[in-house]
């Protein structure tokens, strides 16, 4: 047993934290997140071109760097913590898990080739306009009409919808409900009876995006696994990408703490730092606590993600490790949002301060892939039922 | 990372399993379970026995040096014996406060004298020990102790006097750990001693302390004019503080897993009366239930960090300052679940005139597991200074 970094990965770790905290910059969030994109296109390709982030988990075969979860989630951790405005949780977590899981081999050449090489960005559409993490939620159709799949619907909370290249798009069978009748599609974001809209949200540093699906007509070559069979695959991608939006919201956690400390020892009121009152000193004190039991639970879950991605014998606790990951995360995240807030005082109120983009991050961080109640039930149900 | 244990870790939790489930049988089979925290006025007599069968087989101190009489097990191994030690439900150990601190003390400071005089005791489960450290003056102010030791030159002895409180198995115990102010001018930390004191002497009075279960595990200990030989001061006077927080290392640790275990029991008797009379079927319930037990495998995941990730200069990582706080607040909230999840009916109690039921015991004992050993908020103080490097209180 041996439960922390390797060298290489602490490497990995260490690369993105020094990379990140010279290009993404307060400034360069804030001017990021008001651009109709949401992200700094070059930084992007220097992303690609420099850094080869976006291949880190792509096996070697499809150009990629073939690395494992344990290091993708080091990273999303970096990108959690200075806030990075890039495709990369969409492309990589959402994009590259759905290819990697549900793609034939041509598919994959074609596609991972292209993330690969910074031509092609993508991102995961799945659920309605209502959002919501479960199948009951997939309402985009699809009809079989010869070869040929026709595609009605509409998508909400579509992860840089706007932007990416590749749409993965999960509709169901016209009629079907439930876990059946579900599959998933890689539909290119110039096909026709697409139209995406921007999803105008609180947290400005992710964008998101509606899809309209139009009489979207695709060939059997844009079916991603078996017609019909998709909710299997569908649930591990969701896991999979649970784990390293947990791990970015460790990131957030550990990034509030490090600002709220800092201003208090230097934010000084009747004649001392604040950061000598108990009061103070407490609240920060849990904040670490949510911060370290937080990241041991996203450790865990990356070497589960690992091993179910490989094929390991701690595969079956996938579902388990995400929703235990993710409910903590979730609710650390924000706490220490708040507490971060309350710790600036009155300049934590302004727009100035970068508090509130943590604490809106948070917030929709923990709606996303099913809040805390919803991972805590899902573990009720192992559990109890 | 890699979370499997090797083949030779996992033939080692074979035989320690398979040693557990031949010597836990016959009279032994009611101890299961039992003399935990908040059960440990039970069974005492057996439970001493068992320590010496225990010894027998060689099961005592496994993490001490062979030198010392241990086992001198690798950190995986030695986890593997508190996992398979809790998952049994061997018995909690009388012995377990000579073999985690006094021994581990002695082996770090004491001289070969004490060595020789004090670790075979331990070893053999024979001799038990308890710890002086808090006073009535001297509780989260521990350094605040004004129990006093003077060397008297004509007998060649210390001559102790003062009043320590809350220690645990004192009226079981052979010997007692206890610092003292070995320099009656000198202030807080300073000017202590560490003194290893026979229990059974006319200067030494136990007296138990009623807790709000009912039930008595932790008494107050007075010396007057009590007797401790030249020989029996670890380290030089004046070193006390140093030596007692020494020990500090050793509270956290490999026993964690076990602990852990213990707790995970716990749990799985709440979660069974959950399913038994329909609790489970509360959203509300649902949700408190789940959270305990993800909280609790956190837990774990946060030790097996923390015994892999030693800095190997004795400083604890973040995951280490954290733990007593995280342990101690998640088993308050198990206690609470526990009564919570029964509804009025986990008002009723086993018998009259004020006999719990195991649940009670466990709702009203950890209580004390957020006070004692670091109240949480001394441990939040601990964690904002050492962790994260804010500043200390002025002094008043």
């Amino acid at each position: 047993m041996d439960f922390v970094f390797t060298e290489e990965q602490q490497m990995i770790r260490d690369t993105a934290e020094s990379f990140l905290a010279e290009v993404s910059t307060s400034e360069a969030v804030r001017k990021a997140m008001v651009s109709s994109v949401g992200f700094d296109e070059a930084l992007w390709q220097k992303i690609c071109a420099d850094m080869y982030w976006q291949a880190i988990h792509i096996p070697e075969e499809f150009g990629g760097m073939g690395l494992g979860y344990v290091e993708l989630t080091a990273m999303m951790e970096q990108m959690g913590r200075y806030l990075l405005c890039a495709p990369f949780y969409s492309t990589v977590c959402l994009g590259v898990n759905t290819l990697l899981l549900a793609a034939n081999e041509e598919q994959k050449a074609e596609y991972l080739a292209a993330i690969c090489e910074g031509r092609l960005t993508a991102t995961l559409a799945y659920c309605g306009v209502r959002g919501g993490r479960n199948a009951e939620d997939i309402s985009a159709t699809y009809s079989q009409q010869g070869d040929d799949f026709v595609l009605e619907g509409e998508c909400g909370f579509v992860v840089d919808g706007l932007t990416a290249g590749l749409l993965l798009v999960a509709a169901r069978e016209k009629g079907s409900s439930g876990e059946s009748g579900i599959s998933l599609f890689a539909v290119p974001a110039d096909t026709a009876g697409v139209s995406r809209s921007n999803l105008p949200v609180l947290d400005q540093t992710r964008k998101m995006a509606s899809v309209r699906l139009e009489s979207v007509k695709l060939a059997q070559a844009n079916l991603l696994g078996s017609a019909g069979q998709a909710w299997p695959v569908l649930d591990k991608v969701l896991d999979l990408a649970t784990i390293a939006l947990a791990a970015e919201q460790v990131g957030g956690s550990q990034q509030l703490l490090d600002s709220a400390v800092a201003y208090s020892k230097e934010r000084v009121q009747f004649n001392r730092p604040i950061a000598s009152f108990q009061a103070i000193k407490h609240k920060a004190a849990d904040m670490m606590l949510r911060v370290e039991a937080g990241r041991s639970a996203v450790y865990y879950a990356a070497c589960v993600a690992d091993e179910s991605l490989q094929g390991g014998e701690l595969a079956g606790e996938l579902k388990e490790a995400a929703s235990i990951a993710k409910a903590y995360c979730s609710d650390a995240y924000f706490k220490n949002a708040g507490e971060a807030m309350q710790i600036h005082g009155g300049v934590g109120f302004t727009w100035e301060y970068d508090v509130h983009l943590y604490f809106k991050r948070a917030k929709a961080s923990e709606h996303m892939l099913g809040n805390a109640a919803y991972h805590r039930e899902r573990v009720a149900q192992v559990i109890l039922d | 990372m890699k979370l499997s244990f090797s083949p030779e870790d996992e033939k080692f939790r074979e035989e320690i399993a398979s040693w557990l489930k031949a010597n836990l049988s016959g009279g032994v089979e009611q101890l299961k379970f039992r003399g935990g925290p908040g059960d440990e006025h039970m069974f005492p007599e057996e439970r001493k026995q068992w320590e010496q069968k225990l010894a027998e087989g060689k099961w005592t101190c496994v993490g001490w040096p062979k030198e010392h009489g241990g086992r001198g097990l690798p950190i995986e191994q030695q986890v593997i014996f508190f996992e398979e030690y809790a998952r049994a439900g061997a018995p909690g150990r009388v012995g377990h406060i000579g073999e985690g601190l006094a021994g581990p003390t002695i082996i770090a400071f004491g001289s070969d004298k004490q060595k020789q005089k004090y670790l075979p005791g331990i070893v053999a489960g024979t001799e038990l020990w308890c710890q002086g450290y808090s006073e009535p003056g001297a509780g989260s102010d521990l350094a605040n102790v004004k129990t006093k030791a003077r060397f008297d030159e004509s007998k060649g002895k210390w001559i102790i006097n003062g009043q320590k409180v809350w220690t645990s198995l004192a009226h079981e115990s052979d010997y007692c750990f206890v610092i003292a102010r070995t320099d009656p001018d000198s202030k807080a930390h300073k000017g202590l001693g560490f003194f290893l004191i026979k229990m059974d002497q006319p200067g030494v009075t136990v007296r138990p302390i009623e807790q709000i279960t009912g039930t008595s595990e932790f008494n107050e200990v007075f010396f007057d004019d009590a007797e401790c030989d030249a020989d029996d001061i670890v380290g030089e006077p004046g070193d006390g503080w140093k030596v007692a927080m020494g020990l500090l290392g050793y509270e956290r640790g490999v026993s964690t897993l076990g602990q852990q275990m213990a707790f995970k029991n716990e749990l799985d008797q709440v979660v069974a009366l959950a399913k038994e009379n329909g609790a489970a079927n509360d959203p509300v319930m649902r949700q408190r239930i789940a959270d305990l037990y993800l909280r609790l495998k956190i837990m774990r995941f946060n030790s097996m960090r923390m015994l892999s990730d030693s800095a190997g200069d004795g400083s604890l990582q973040k995951e280490a300052l954290i733990y007593k706080l995280y342990w101690a607040t998640w088993h308050r909230d198990l206690g609470e679940l526990a009564v919570d999840v029964q509804g009025e009916t986990g008002q009723v109690l086993e018998a009259e005139p004020y006999e719990l039921t195991r649940l009670q015991s466990l709702y009203l004992f950890v209580r004390s597991d957020t006070i004692y050993g670091g109240t949480n908020e001394i441990q939040r103080n601990i964690i904002a200074e050492r962790g994260l490097g804010m500043p200390k209180e002025p002094k008043w």
